[in-house]
Order: structure tokens, then sequence, then C-alpha cells
């Protein structure tokens, strides 16, 4: 499974370890995430990531 | 400090940093700064944003020259850079706030500074308003402008907008209100400001100016955390106007030629090349990394069309003073412009690719072949520095 990186920030979604904090759980590969899911760091919207 | 009344029941309070020069460890100050918090009076008195930790007694006393600092009910903290919220575990200890109000990365922020236990924090949404009596505030979250934490509180009846380190100048003045100030100055204090700090997230700007506008946000007055208020409309409007125009970064015909030396071939090159771009009709600077900071040149930067490197080859790369200087300016972000490269070398040569790739890596355009020039330049030397600069201006010209 890819990690995205965000743009903005430089944010990494690791999809082992998820989002918690936003109710995602690990596993959850990038593309399953909801499309109004943002980046915990700074709130970047999904667009705004980049595969690493 | 003694407060300085904006409209009734709204205070600056803060101090004044008359000897800051180099702010936050990397862009200069050469006019000083200042740490602005906003004291409102109402049912629920409230102050907005803190100062400094070490001027959290001037905050204090010019809090004291309005109001008992106990009789403060709330605290809304915008932003947890400690230039700001400093001051805040002061503040709370003397005046037991009821609430403070933050953004949801503000908590986030202001857990991993201060590690706070019974604080009475509450999280603000996007949109959300809250009545302090007779007055009404709206909170919108501008993250990234410049941290995630980033938001600003707007008084839609008074039309005062709190706007913490958006439109914020660093200007340390007596006169604490923009309309007292000559505009080039506000202009060039702005410009400094935007273009060394809020720079990388430009389109966040642009993207936080039209959810403002498009929720009806219309100042007569802008309060920023840094230097002086913005008083009046048309103050205000112009703030915006320039605020659009730093993050639109759109190309001019200025260029801007940048350099280090060892033996002066460099320096020679850099100078042929002013007065090339010079016949071109172009406005040029001419900076030498030792004599000019990296925010001093970031800021002409941010104005300029193009951005012309060079520098000599040193243990097959290049200087230091440049190095840092283009990562300085790398991480800012700047946007549509032309780049070039120039340098001498003794035996291998490699500074001018190295420039190339930097300036490639910033997304510019690189119209011309850079010019690389064996120990002491010619004078067919300077005729290909002539070409190098015919074709940028060229480049340039067609972007105009």
């Amino acid at each position: 499974m890819d990690i995205y990186v965000c743009t903005i920030c430089g944010y990494e979604y690791d999809p082992a370890k998820g989002d918690p904090d936003s109710g995602i759980k690990p596993g959850t590969k990038f593309e399953d995430l909801p499309d109004d899911w943002a980046c915990p760091v700074c709130g970047a919207s999904k667009d705004a990531f980049e595969k690493q | 400090m003694q407060a300085t009344k904006i409209i009734d029941g709204f205070h600056l309070v803060g101090a004044i940093d008359w000897n800051s020069r180099d702010f936050h460890g990397y862009t200069l100050s050469p006019m000083g700064t200042t740490y602005n918090a906003y004291l409102v009076e109402d049912e629920k008195t409230t102050l907005f944003d803190t100062v400094k930790a070490e001027y959290k007694g001037e905050l204090l006393c010019g809090i004291a020259s309005v109001i008992d600092p106990k009789k403060i009910d709330y605290l809304v903290i915008q932003h947890l850079e400690l230039d700001h919220a400093g001051a805040l575990p002061a503040l709370i200890e003397a005046c037991q706030p009821e609430k403070i109000f933050t953004s949801s990365l503000g908590q986030k922020a202001m857990e991993s500074h201060f590690h706070y236990k019974d604080w009475p924090v509450q999280v603000v949404k996007h949109g959300e308003t809250l009545s302090l009596g007779k007055r009404t505030v709206t909170f919108y979250e501008t993250r990234m402008l410049h941290w995630p934490d980033s938001m600003v509180s707007w008084f839609a009846d008074e039309k005062v907008l709190i706007s913490n380190d958006i439109f914020g100048q660093n200007i340390a003045a007596s006169e604490r209100f923009s309309d007292q100030i000559p505009i080039h100055t506000m202009e060039r204090a702005m410009r400094e400001y935007y273009a060394n700090i809020v720079n990388p997230y430009a389109p966040q700007t642009l993207k936080a100016i039209e959810t403002l506008v498009a929720a009806g946000v219309a100042p007569e007055y802008i309060c920023p955390d840094h230097g002086v208020i913005f008083r009046g409309a048309d103050q205000c409007a112009f703030a915006v106007q320039k605020y659009v125009e730093f993050a639109e970064q759109k190309p001019t015909n200025k260029v801007v030629i940048f350099y280090d030396t060892m033996w002066h071939s460099t320096e020679k090159m850099a100078r042929v090349l002013a007065e090339c771009f010079r016949e071109e009709g172009c406005t040029v600077k001419l900076m030498w990394c030792k004599a000019c900071h990296h925010s001093q040149i970031m800021s002409e930067i941010s104005d300029a069309g193009a951005v012309v490197v060079g520098c000599p080859t040193h243990n097959n790369g290049i200087l230091p003073y440049v190095a840092g200087t283009l990562q300085y300016i790398k991480g800012l972000r700047p946007q549509n412009k032309i780049g070039g490269a120039f340098g001498s070398f003794g035996w291998s040569g490699e500074s001018t690719k190295v420039l190339a790739e930097w300036l490639t890596g910033m997304g510019f355009d690189m119209p011309a072949t850079p010019v690389k020039v064996k120990n002491v330049p010619t004078h067919a030397d300077y005729e290909q520095l002539k070409a190098m600069a015919q074709a940028i201006a060229k480049a340039l010209k067609a972007r105009l």
C-alpha cells in the first residue's frame, strides 16, 4: 500500500497506520479515504496529496 | 504600555519591540516589530491573542489601563506561535478566564506547546459565531496562513477584522494606524513580511480572501498582530488588494541577479549582466550574497520576473552563501519566474550545472544556456553574457 504526502505541509498518510483521530482505521488505502477527508495537520483536501 | 482605543470598546494592547532586527531568526525586520493583542469590552470581556512571553508585563499594564485583567472572561487564541501565545500561561494565571477559544488545530498546537492539564479550552469551528453580549464575533479558519492553526475573528456589525498574522508588517512606530504611515513604507513592510513568511501559501491566501469576501467580510478596520492597524475602508481595501497581488506573483520586467565571488570573476560577469539587462529595458537589482541578507534578496525576488544566479565552482559545487540563499528561496516557493545561471571556474566547472538544477527544481523556466568562464572573463565571454541577457529579456517580455 502506497504512502501519500501532503504537498502543503509534508504530512505522510501511511495506510498501515490510518488516521485514527479522524476515524480512519489502520489498513485503509489512500484511495479508499472518504472524499471529505482532510489532512490532519493542515486541513488540505485529498487532491493536495501526491504518491511518495 | 497604555492601550490605544480603536473604536468604542475595542483597544489595541500589546508591546512594541523597537529592537527586533532578526525576526524569528530568519528574516530581517529593519524597522522593528510589534506584538499586538486586542481587548474587546462587553458582557464577556475578551482578549484576542497575547504577546511574546518577555512582554507579558507590558501586555498586562496595557489591559490594566482599560480594565482590571481579572475581569477578562474569554481569551481567543488565533495562532500558537510564541510571539503571540508566549504570554498565554501568564495571562491565564492573571485573568483566570472562563473560557479559551481556539481552532481545532489550535487546540492540538496548544497541547504540544504548553502541555496543560486543566485549561478551559473550547474549540470553535470555521464560521461559528460567539456572542460577547452586545457584540457578536464570527471565527474563520485560515489554515496555513501561515500555520495550520491560524484563524481570524470578524465583528460584522463593527466591521472589525482581527486578522492575526495576515496583513502583518514589521513596523515599530509610535503611530498605530496605517493612515499615519507613508503608503510606500506600508507597501514595502507588507511585501517583506508576505514574501518571507506567507509566500509558500499563496494558493491558500487567494482561497482565504475569496472565502472571507464571500462571507461578507468587508472591514473598516483590519487589526493584525504585527505592525499598525488599517483604518478606514480604503486602507483595508488597499491591504487586501496588495495581498492578492503578492499571492498572484504576476511577472514584471524586473530581474534580480544575486551572486557570490572569490577572485572577482563572477562579480565581473554579474556587473556585465546587469548592464546588459539594463540595455534590454529591464529593471535590475544586483545583490551580492555577502552584502545582502537572504530575506532582502527574497523580498526583491517577490516582484521580479527573472532570477539570475552567479557562483564560481568551489570544491565541485557552489559556495555556501549562494547555497543557503537558494535553499531559503526554494522553501518560499516563488512562482512564475524565469531563471538563469553563470559563474567562473578554475578546473572542473560544476557550479552552473548545480545552479541550473536548483532553479529548474523550483519550477523556473531556463530559456538560455548557463554561461561559464574559465578563470577570468574576456570580451568574448561578455558577448555570451549579453546573448543570455537578451534571451532571458525576450522570454520575460513575452510573459508581460
